[in-house]
């Protein structure tokens, strides 16, 4: 071979190409980019030139560059799907840029047109490909490897030698030989021809296709997911019904009956944090202990969720999301009848859950006098509270809990039919209970201690403290079938990437002398070292079966250039 | 002994076992810098011979054209008996690549050069093992797995870097003329390791408990330093190519880039390892991602969310994917599949460092 100068193929490279035609045809079943024809007239010419150009694997790689440049700004522009709040933040912040980013639907990329345009494209590209991949696939596992070319010397891994075995004989031996090596091999006119490697087509097709499993997955869990969260306080209970959510979110397509039956107790929650060195107070485990059952009847069985392992029923999961404080708190009337003892979840505040929530007394509360009115306290509370840091606990565990109440007496509100906050107070109608010097009442409790509401209207007492826990219920159906293609994709993948497809030739013809001469080579998909390997391996073994001899070298010697195959892993 | 006792004697032992990691991983530092200028050393000793292969070969090819002797197969005459070599397989490169030989390395064939260059080895491995017991500390003040926050991980990262390198060595692969540019780059990382990341040791909130995080952080780690020789060999790459091509179409490369570009392995050889690297390891990042969404699946009740880690880790693959196609079909070799490489080794890179400083998202308790 002459040498070539970079990118202009000598005539040389151009009749090796034409030389080895049938022999390196279908190596493998990727398409060959043909320069784009123009399309021909009429609509059903201009589909057929669409679809070419859209199934090409340069539109692919177009497709796929665009994929990942689409992706982008999801990541750096807040996303509603994620943060709500934070896409709020940036209307107000942005006031021109914000209307521009929601034309272009850039609050919700992954939603969006015109990246759901891009991977949809990609996709149909993508069966587009794999169909008739798979089809020339099977034609080639039907029909056997080409026949040996016409020189052997022009391919990229050759060797020759000189023997008195009969030619025959020779074919016979290679043939075994192959065959025992696992090659698909016959023999065809004056050569043996062989392949194998097929499982790296296999792997390749078996990749393309997870990736669809996996899309499809994925929107299907997408259309059909369920999401809800519930705040339970240890000894209460969930059941998972509509109804009982504090909040729920659901794909378009899910209905309430899919929610499977089934109920859980908090029997209680731990939380451990580090107690000393530079990070005290960083959380260290949470743990909720929960009994729960499944379907109407189930018995109650006992299990432990924590942070990273939830509970798992049916294909619903329970997690474990937050934690706080939920001080247990009795109220007595101007009687002396107690009017309300739960535990009040509060929320935390910071990350030493210093917490706040309220208190709200709707029914059956009468004053000194016996009249009827509805009670408000306002909590903040302490877990850890240190003398002199008044408004923040110092430890998040209950090291020294304090609940700074805050009592209210008046209309909370609560019957005009407007939706409010648990957690908040509506003031409007409320008149806060004065201490002796005309002051709005406050008081600081700690566990077992009570308040006495000025003028007999009563006490309030800090009985203890419950924990509460938030579990998020989900539901993701097809994350199976996600997991399958995953796991397929990966191992297509290896398959696709590590096992090289490759040919092997062997021709044994007599030589005009009368000795039979041995002519091997190899064709891999890519350049590799491991094909002049193998075909040394090979070449040692039938050489022993049929031994050199002596005389003058073959007529057509290998090219000068060339280099022993030690040197071509470098 | 008291409860309270107890826990401080075990602070107390961490805190010691922490400092002692320190320490180590500041010697590393040191031993790695001397492996440094063992290396300069070795390209200076290199610079002195004056070997020219590359221009040699690219300019003699109208001389050598056309066919010559020298068949596979020698006579060799032995007490007068015919003795048969075994056949020798010949290769030939594919039509239209140059037959460009590898350049003889950074010591350029210079002898005392090849002597810098073995303690420069001598003096990584050296450094790797004493970086490698730092982490090991590290691991051990913390009683986890070492990769709990930036600092860390960045430990991690050049320790297992350099572990590749090393490992490619013993396994005989042609890779000593990358010793240099990897060496740099961790002293580097190392430098921004100890100032600007440097974390007190500490354990995880309860979020990172999971053996998923070590499944899913040690292959990313892993993953990261193979891409990152990946990337090293690529850029060498599109150095030594277009050296070759000015030489091919008669140009005259400056004295530095004969110098030193010379000595670099052939630009198929490098563009070759380069693909084999990536090649061998995208398999693996896929599997991370793939841990990761299923660590995403039981932490936070989804396994996938675009949080912007999990976008660029998308992003990372997508373009690695791009990369293969174009090496494998579409026709995109040589140069334009060495930007995209690149272009996804920065994906990389921003989704460790970028997206760690720039946004947040639920991947940002990690200490930084
Ligand atoms: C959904 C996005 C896609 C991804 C992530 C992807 C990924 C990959 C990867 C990583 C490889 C390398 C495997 C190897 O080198 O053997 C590959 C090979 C290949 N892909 Fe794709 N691909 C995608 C879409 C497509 C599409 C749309 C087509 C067809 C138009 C296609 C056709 C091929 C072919 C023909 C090969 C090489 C086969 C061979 O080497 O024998 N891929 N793909």
């Amino acid at each position: 071979m002459s040498k070539t100068t970079p990118g202009v193929p000598t005539e040389a490279a151009v009749s090796d190409e034409q030389e080895l035609g049938a022999a390196g045809s279908q190596l493998s079943t990727a398409p060959t980019d043909t320069l784009a024809n123009t399309p021909g007239l009429g609509v059903i010419g201009w589909t057929r030139w669409f679809w070419r150009q859209l199934t090409s694997m340069r539109v692919a790689l177009l497709l796929l560059l665009l994929l990942a440049l689409g992706a982008i700004p999801g990541s750096l522009i807040p996303q509603s799907g994620t943060d709500e709040t934070k896409v709020a933040d940036f209307r107000e912040a942005h006031g021109t840029l914000a209307p521009v980013y929601d034309k272009l639907g850039l609050f919700h990329v992954y939603s969006s047109v015109w990246f759901s345009a891009v991977y949809i494209l990609l996709f149909v590209s993508l069966i587009g490909c794999i169909v008739p991949r798979t089809w020339q696939f099977v034609g080639q596992l039907r029909g056997r490897p080409p026949r040996a070319p016409g020189r052997l010397t022009r391919l990229p891994a050759y060797t020759t030698w000189r023997t008195e075995a009969e030619p025959e004989q020779v074919r016979e031996a290679a043939l075994a030989l192959l065959k025992k090596r696992r090659f698909r091999a016959h023999i065809a006119g004056d050569a043996v021809a062989a392949e194998k490697g097929y499982a790296r087509e296999v792997g390749n097709l078996a990749f393309h296709i997870a990736l669809i499993v996996m899309l499809v997955a994925f929107a299907w869990g997408q259309l059909f997911k369920a999401e809800g969260n519930k705040l339970v306080v240890e000894g209460q209970g969930f059941s998972n019904t509509l109804t009982q959510y504090n909040d729920f979110k659901s794909g378009s397509l899910f209905s309430t009956d899919d929610l499977n039956p089934f109920s859980f107790t908090l029997d209680k929650f731990t939380g451990t944090y580090e107690t000393s060195g530079p990070n005290t107070g960083t959380p260290r485990t949470y743990q909720a202990a929960l009994t729960y059952s499944v379907g109407a009847y189930g018995k109650g069985e006992k299990t432990v969720v924590k942070v990273n392992h939830p509970l798992e029923i049916a294909d619903s999961k329970v997690y474990l999301t937050a934690h706080g404080y939920a001080p247990v708190i009795t109220v007595r009337d101007g009687r002396g009848q107690v009017v309300y003892s739960d535990a009040v979840p509060l929320l935390p505040l910071d990350s030493n859950v210093t917490s706040t929530g309220v208190v709200k007394v709707p029914d059956g509360y009468r004053d000194a006098k016996g009249v009827r009115e509805q009670l408000g306290i306002s909590a903040f509370f302490l877990p850890t509270y240190t003398k002199g840091m008044e408004t923040a606990s110092t430890f998040p565990a209950l090291g020294n809990p304090v609940l700074n109440l805050t009592p209210y007496h008046g209309d909370l509100g609560v019957d005009a039919g407007i939706p409010q906050s648990v957690y908040q107070l509506d003031k409007t109608h409320l008149k806060g209970f004065k201490d002796a010097k005309g002051a709005q009442l406050r008081e600081n409790l700690r566990p077992g201690e009570t308040m006495t509401l000025p003028g007999g209207a009563g006490t309030v007492t800090y009985e203890g403290t419950k924990q509460w826990a938030n579990f998020q219920v989900t539901q993701q159906p097809a994350s199976g079938w996600a997991l399958t293609g995953a796991l397929t994709a990966i191992f297509g993948l290896a398959g696709s990437l590590f096992i090289q497809r490759r040919r092997v030739w062997v021709r044994a013809v007599k030589g005009p002398d009368g000795v039979t001469v041995v002519e091997m080579a190899g064709l891999g998909r890519s350049e590799s070292a491991k094909v002049p390997e193998e075909l040394g391996d090979l070449a040692g073994i039938l050489y022993d079966q049929a031994p050199g001899a002596s005389g003058p070298g073959p007529s057509d010697s290998p090219d000068p250039q060339a280099v022993p195959a030690e040197g071509a892993e470098k | 002994m008291t409860l309270a006792a107890a826990t401080e004697l075990a602070t107390a032992t961490n805190e010691h076992l922490a400092s002692i990691s320190n320490t180590l991983i500041y010697s590393s530092m040191a031993v790695y810098t001397l492996a440094f200028f063992a290396y300069i050393a070795e390209w200076l000793f290199g610079s002195r011979s004056k070997v020219g292969r590359t221009a040699a070969a690219l300019t003699a090819e109208a001389k050598a054209g056309g066919k010559g002797a020298g068949p596979a197969v020698t006579v060799k005459q032995n007490g007068g008996t015919a003795v048969l070599e075994r056949p020798q397989v010949v290769v030939r490169s594919t039509a239209g690549t140059r037959d460009v030989p590898d350049g003889p390395g950074a010591h350029g064939g210079d002898e005392q050069g090849d002597m810098y260059g073995r303690i420069a080895i001598s003096l990584t491995v050296l450094a790797f093992l004493v970086e490698l017991a730092g982490v090991a500390a590290r691991a051990a003040s913390v009683q986890r797995a070492p990769w709990g926050n930036m600092y860390e991980f960045n430990i991690t990262f050049s320790t297992v870097a350099v572990g590749v390198y090393l490992g490619l060595l013993a396994l005989r692969k042609n890779v000593r003329w990358l010793g240099l540019f990897l060496i740099t780059t961790v002293l580097l990382d190392l430098g921004l390791a100890v100032t600007v990341l440097y974390t007190a040791s500490d354990q995880l909130v309860p979020a990172l408990h999971s053996y998923w995080l070590y499944i899913h952080v040690s292959t990313a780690i892993f993953c990261g330093a193979v891409f990152y020789v990946g990337a090293v060999a690529t850029i060498l790459y599109l150095f030594k190519d277009a050296y070759e091509n000015k030489l091919a179409t008669g140009g005259k490369p400056g004295r530095f880039a004969n110098s030193v570009l010379d000595r670099l392995p052939a630009s198929a050889s490098l563009d070759k390892f380069a693909y084999r690297v990536n090649a061998a390891v995208f398999p693996l990042w896929t599997f991370t991602i793939i841990a990761g969404a299923i660590w995403a699946g039981d932490a936070w009740g989804r396994y996938w969310g675009w949080d912007p880690k999990e976008t660029w880790s998308f992003i990372t693959w997508v373009a690695y994917a791009c990369y293969l196609h174009a090496r494998a079909t579409a026709g995109w070799k040589g140069r334009k599949a060495a930007y995209l490489a690149l272009i996804a080794f920065g994906c990389w890179l921003f989704n460790y460092y970028g997206v760690n400083i720039f946004v947040t998202g639920k991947h940002s308790y990690a200490g930084v």
